[in-house]
């Protein structure tokens, strides 16, 4: 990763330099990670521990009371309707993203590869409309959706999560598809193919890793978004995890060990994402703004 | 016959391709963001209270005119500039150390990548709600912690006193945003080519000076890549402020986000609530288009 210019210093360097630097950068990128341990953990330890005072850093032992009594096995006294939740974020997020990527890769080809008139204002416009934060959105589609029998429906919520992640899904792939050269498609199109064969069969397989950033993408945003949500979501016919992570807080006292818990099921399949997809997810970040 | 209407209906295609592959996302964004905003600039014109929608009435700009002479509106607006300026300069600063520390790692360079991502896995209401718990006054970790090192326990009011409350929602934003800075600006430091650094080096320009006359020139790009796409996230710092403070105690942390759900939902002044909301898109649209202006400047004096 390093160019060979980095090598070549570092190798004039005394070894152990290099080794004690190695170990410095560990420990302050390690300072960044703890607070992902101690969630993980607190949601793992006995109760008492969770805010003892002074603190106990490792668990005297792991329990799992936390997670039997977020799924609500063995006794029934549940306090969260885990299974809502898990069904209304799953339900949003996957509509939100499938329909977000179909729409935004077909948008995002033609932003890339065609200028027409008006093509970029238009680019501009979408940019502007991502721009617009959630709670500003929301205010009026409260009173359009109560009007349309939409609102505390997870339908309801899909569709706002569509429009919100279509701008994105667009930007990234029009970076994408701007690093596929035209020539293929110029080449496809004197073979006798018509230009949305050249898409079909040409770009859009060229395009299958970009397509699974902008997926992820739209799914973590989904996933976790809360302003939109916490508007237009009533009762757990349609509440998500983070709106659902109000449960956890009655007037005076918070089950902190509880709401970990939770939080660990949040990030699962944000961790799974991150670490299948990190080459592309950097990628995706950067939007195919440089290479 | 049939075979030349196909071929018509083909070539119609063909040639209206690129509209018609844009028009369901024109759709959707038009009737579930643009009509709304549309019908939300008529509802900031009138006095729409939730408790009583039948008396809603036409009233002008009389609702922006308030919000002009509302004391927590300017207060909302300073502290939503506070917090987003030192977030963002202490952001792009700390990224740009770690960048360059992680950028010289010779071993487990790809792990040490992955593990400064890790609050980038977090939604940021998790984030609010770890950090509300860590600052919490009575059990929260902050202090515990300060009575673990010094052995004496202080009740230090972090979500509740002024300027303590920003710093803490700070905390949290820096810890949850920084990392975005690192990876962006790793990815930009990785792009540089080798030759002036080499040039340099066989001048015998300091690392310091390598840095400050290679590096930060070049990787100007990226700077503004990285604060566009933080600005196009603005509103997630409205998650962060919601769940540790609300925007208060009294309005104290209030931010423009928190005080436009306060307005709309929690007053249930809808008319107002909208108008407040305007203001933030219209400051979020400056800013972005400023922001673009200058990427577009960047990019010109790089190549």
């Amino acid at each position: 990763m390093s160019p060979s210019y980095v090598k070549r210093v570092s190798a004039r360097k005394k070894h152990w330099q290099q080794g004690l630097y190695n170990v410095i950068v560990y420990v302050i990128v390690l300072i960044f990670f703890l607070p992902v341990i101690w969630i993980i953990l607190t949601s793992m330890r006995p109760e008492v521990e969770v805010n003892a005072r002074p603190p106990i850093f490792l668990p005297q032992k792991l329990v799992f009371d936390s997670f039997i009594h977020l799924f609500g096995a063995g006794h029934a006294e549940k306090s969260v309707p885990f299974y809502n939740y898990l069904g209304n974020s799953l339900f949003a997020s996957l509509l939100s993203t499938a329909l977000a990527l179909t729409i935004g890769t077909l948008s995002g080809y033609s932003f890339a590869r065609f200028r027409f008139k008006g093509s970029n204002s238009t680019f501009i416009g979408m940019m502007l409309a991502r721009s617009i934060p959630g709670i500003a959105v929301s205010l009026p589609l409260f009173i359009l959706f109560a009007r349309l029998g939409l609102l505390d429906k997870k339908m309801g919520l899909s569709l706002a999560y569509t429009a919100m992640n279509i701008p994105f899904t667009t930007w990234l792939m029009q970076g994408f598809f701007k690093d596929i050269p035209a020539d293929l498609d110029e080449a496809a199109q004197i073979d006798g193919c018509s230009r949305w064969q050249s898409f079909t069969r040409i770009d859009l397989p060229l395009a299958l890793p970009g397509l699974a950033a902008s997926g992820i993408f739209a799914f973590l945003t989904s996933w976790n978004e809360f302003q939109i949500a916490s508007v237009l979501t009533r009762t757990p016919a349609s509440k998500t995890f983070p709106v659902g992570l109000y449960d956890f807080t009655q007037q005076f006292t918070v089950d902190w060990r509880g709401m970990c818990a939770m939080s660990v099921v949040m990030l699962v399949p944000a961790i799974v994402f991150v670490l299948l997809t990190q080459r592309q997810l950097v990628r995706g970040l950067t939007f195919g703004a440089f290479k | 016959m049939i075979r030349s209407i196909r071929e018509g209906r083909q070539r119609f295609f063909d040639r209206n391709i690129a509209l018609l592959m844009i028009l369901p996302a024109i759709i959707i964004v038009t009737v579930l963001i643009v009509v709304p905003m549309v019908y939300s600039f008529y509802l900031s014109l009138t006095n729409l209270n939730l408790l009583h929608p039948s008396r809603a009435r036409f009233i002008g700009f009389k609702n922006y005119l308030k919000l002009l002479e509302d004391p927590i509106f300017w207060r909302s607006l300073m502290n939503t500039v506070i917090f987003m300026g030192v977030a963002v300069n202490v952001e792009f600063f700390l990224g740009l150390i770690l960048a360059q520390l992680i950028f010289k790692v010779t071993r487990g360079q790809s792990t040490v990548r992955t593990a400064i991502m890790a609050p980038m896995m977090f939604a940021p209401v998790l984030v609010g709600f770890q950090f509300k718990w860590f600052f919490n006054d009575q059990v929260g970790l902050v202090n515990n912690l300060i009575y673990f090192f010094t052995g004496e326990y202080h009740l230090i009011p972090w979500l509740i006193n002024y300027p303590l409350n920003l710093f803490a929602l700070l905390a949290a934003e820096i810890w949850m945003s920084t990392p975005f800075m690192v990876i962006i600006l790793l990815a930009g430091l990785v792009s540089l080519p080798v030759e002036p650094f080499e040039a340099a080096a066989v001048d015998g320009a300091s690392s310091w000076q390598q840095f400050r006359y290679i590096t930060l020139p070049l990787i100007g790009p990226f700077t503004y890549i990285a604060m566009v796409i933080r600005s196009l996230d603005l509103g997630r710092a409205y998650d962060l402020v919601r769940i540790m403070t609300a925007g208060g105690p009294a309005n104290r942390s209030e931010m423009i986000w928190t005080y436009t759900f306060r307005l709309a939902i929690t007053d249930n002044k809808f008319g107002m609530g909208t108008a407040m909301s305007f203001v933030t898109v219209v400051l979020s649209f400056a800013f972005v288009i400023y922001l673009f202006r200058q990427l577009a400047k960047s990019r010109q004096e790089v190549y």
